[in-house]
């Protein structure tokens, strides 16, 4: 198989420690995910619930490979123009008014309309700097966000990793980009591109796990107040709240005691820190009632 | 190696058997990922299996428990493979009618005149007969619902309206740089989602066949802006099934779907774990929240009250539309209804045909842009 020497891992067990070196810490699942999209050279689309490391492991994985990150942000209304690429009108019109005044009215209007489609004009969105950059990771967040028809679209992109652009000509990326796409489940994604991706579905990390992120991810961090954030964080998943915390706001909250110059997490600064983990009010007080320290 | 990826592939097999899509392209994806990580390792081989052949969370359960079977040396796989699905049963109203066909008066409403059309229409849905029920059904068969619109983020080009640089910059360059024409633009728009609660508990259903189909139709004029879901003792996604063009063929997979068709109601719950696991996440967010029930509550009021609170905060407008709003002398007393009263934009009969078009005009005023929350509560729901 034709890969690039940077991008040739050759087992889970090797990206993992690839990962781990930059900071973050894969289990076995996400390992396998990342090594399968990688090999298999096909778009990964993670799921889960906000904070589990959707977002961050593409981040992550162009660290480790050593890569640019290409990010396409999803949103309502998005569109082609917005994702691939659109030309620079204004400059297109500067041009031709230079020309005009150059040639003193003897232009020629063929050769002055190439001369305005030409790479100089071209505004390279995510998705064409992602072909035209690979190898590189591209990240396309949030994918439930945009409309059906974007989905069509970026499945095409997908599936050849080639456009046209009509004045141009075609964009074939050399080699195909890591492709992560990430979902928050506001809405199913398609069966068509569902159909043309690896899945994973990423759970919050278990409290042996969560510990480590936080010892990696925030050096000098005591380790018994790891563990009580951990702790903490993980009962409070199990209380049914309207936004269970993940393992972003685990690392704020810490921050926030070590801003705070805590070392150890009671009662008394846990309630006045809640804010830093929980983002409703319900929450808070429900956590409150209910008591999150372990004695 | 042969006999391994007949092993593999009779694994896939029961796993489709098991009710997962996996079709053709995923079993290759799992073929060719196995190849990859190697057979040795069995944990390998689970992840190599769940990243290609699961394509949703619910898939994850289904998945652990087929591949301890299958490779856990459990009994189950020799014959998995094979068996035959268990025969779904039907929901209750679906073969009432299947029995009315037989009495040789199911052909003539077609010919029917226009006023006894009218009387159905307005007739109560649980007290129609097997015939009127058919007749019924043909009429939701041709009703077309306009989805509601909302304005879109994009613009379009317009005769009228602001300036659309762009277009304009666009139309300059056509012609070498001189103004000779102003593009406009004005917002496009885009169908605003629709979400339908339908309670199947006991008590709703007399309702349930005829809110499923109204669903149906719905669902198949604008599929992607609509949602279904079931509550009763649990909730249940019903939008993927009702997708399907035949309305025989949908309504059997929804009721398929629905563990919980006739059960009890536990409303508060059932519309929290909504909220939890779709609402908040935004299929509610913004868009037009329908629910079809009767308000009788067997769990904790104070809960649904919560919920339908949650629910009005996320949503664009929240319509209720309980059967018994319809019937004379009706008083909003349960304890159900007189929790979420305050949360609902307005109450709605919901009763027959022509309560269901109703319903369905004021899912389009309602989403209509520029309407103040005041002048939206209009309805019973004044409070």
């Amino acid at each position: 198989m034709a890969v690039d020497d940077t991008l040739d891992m050759k087992s889970p067990a090797e990206v993992a420690t690839a990962l781990d070196e930059t900071g973050y810490l894969p289990d076995e699942g996400i390992a396998t995910a990342a090594f399968l999209a990688m090999r298999m050279r096909r778009p990964l689309l993670c799921e889960g619930e906000p904070g589990t490391g959707k977002t961050a492991l593409a981040q992550a994985l162009a660290t480790a490979l050593g890569v640019d990150l290409i990010r396409l942000q999803c949103h309502e209304g998005i569109d082609a123009a917005q994702a691939l690429y659109d030309w620079d009108f204004p400059r297109q019109l500067l041009h031709l008014r230079t020309l005009e005044a150059a040639s003193a009215g003897e232009m020629d209007a063929d050769a002055a309309e190439s001369s305005l489609y030409t790479p100089r004009f071209l505004l390279a969105r995510p998705l064409l700097r992602a072909l035209q950059e690979s190898p590189c990771v591209l990240l396309v967040d949030e994918i439930d966000r945009a409309d059906d028809e974007f989905e069509a679209f970026l499945l095409e992109v997908l599936s050849e990793y080639a456009v046209t652009i009509p004045e141009f000509g075609v964009v074939r990326a050399p080699q195909p980009p890591i492709v992560i796409l990430t979902s928050n489940r506001t809405r199913e994604v398609h069966d068509a591109l569902k159909r043309r991706c690896l899945y994973h579905w990423l759970e919050h990390p278990d409290l042996e796990r969560e510990v480590a992120i936080l010892r990696r991810r925030l050096p000098g961090l005591e380790a018994r107040l790891a563990e009580q954030v951990a702790a903490a964080v993980q009962r409070m998943r199990q209380m049914e709240l309207l936004k269970p915390p993940g393992v972003a706001e685990a690392l704020d909250w810490a921050q926030a005691l070590r801003a705070l110059d805590q070392n150890e997490l009671d009662t008394e600064i846990a309630a006045t820190t809640l804010g830093a983990v929980l983002k409703y009010r319900e929450d808070v007080e429900r956590v409150r009632a209910a008591g999150v320290v372990a004695p | 190696m042969e006999h391994t990826a007949t092993g593999l592939v009779g694994f896939a097999r029961a796993l489709r058997h098991s009710g997962m899509a996996c079709g053709p392209t995923r079993v290759q994806a799992f073929l060719a990922a196995t190849e990859h990580v190697g057979l040795d390792d069995r944990s390998a081989v689970y992840w190599a299996g769940r990243i290609t052949l699961c394509s949703e969370p619910d898939d994850v359960p289904r998945y652990d428990a087929a591949f301890g079977c299958w490779f856990g040396g459990a009994a189950l796989p020799a014959e998995s493979p094979g068996r035959p699905l268990p025969r779904p049963a039907r929901i209750a109203a679906l073969s009432a009618a299947d029995g009315g066909d037989q009495d040789g008066d199911a052909d003539k409403p077609l010919a029917a005149a226009a006023s006894e059309a009218e009387v159905l229409r307005r007739r109560d849905l649980a007290e129609l007969g097997a015939a009127e029920r058919e007749h019924l059904r043909r009429m939701l068969a041709v009703l077309r619902p306009e989805p509601p619109l909302r304005p879109a983020l994009r613009h379009r080009r317009s005769k009228r309206g602001p300036l659309s640089p762009r277009a304009t910059l666009r139309e300059l360059l056509r012609s070498g740089g001189e103004p000779l024409r102003l593009q406009r633009q004005k917002r496009s728009r885009r169908p605003r989602r629709v979400v339908l609660l339908i309670d199947v508990s006991g008590s709703m259903s007399p309702y349930a066949d005829a809110l499923m189909r109204f669903a149906h139709v719905v669902v198949r004029r604008s599929p992607a802006s609509t949602e279904v879901f079931t509550l009763g003792t649990r909730m249940t996604r019903v939008s993927r099934q009702l997708r399907q063009r035949d309305p025989e063929a949908a309504l059997l997979a929804a009721s398929r779907a629905v563990p919980d068709f006739s059960g009890g109601t536990r409303l508060g719950e059932t519309l929290r774990v909504f909220l939890d696991r779709w609402g908040q996440r935004g299929i509610a967010r913004g868009s037009v929240v329908v629910l079809f029930s009767d308000g009788w509550e067997r769990g904790d009021s104070a809960e649904l009250g919560d919920q339908m609170r949650r629910l009005r905060r996320l949503a664009r407008a929240v319509i209720w539309a309980n059967p018994h709003a319809g019937h004379d002398g009706y008083q909003p007393v349960q304890s159900g209804i007189v929790a979420a009263m305050p949360h609902v934009d307005r109450m709605v009969a919901g009763h027959s045909l022509r309560s269901l078009e109703d319903v369905w005009s004021w899912v389009r005023r309602l989403s209509q842009p520029g309407m103040a929350p005041e002048e939206r509560s209009v309805g019973l729901g004044q409070n």
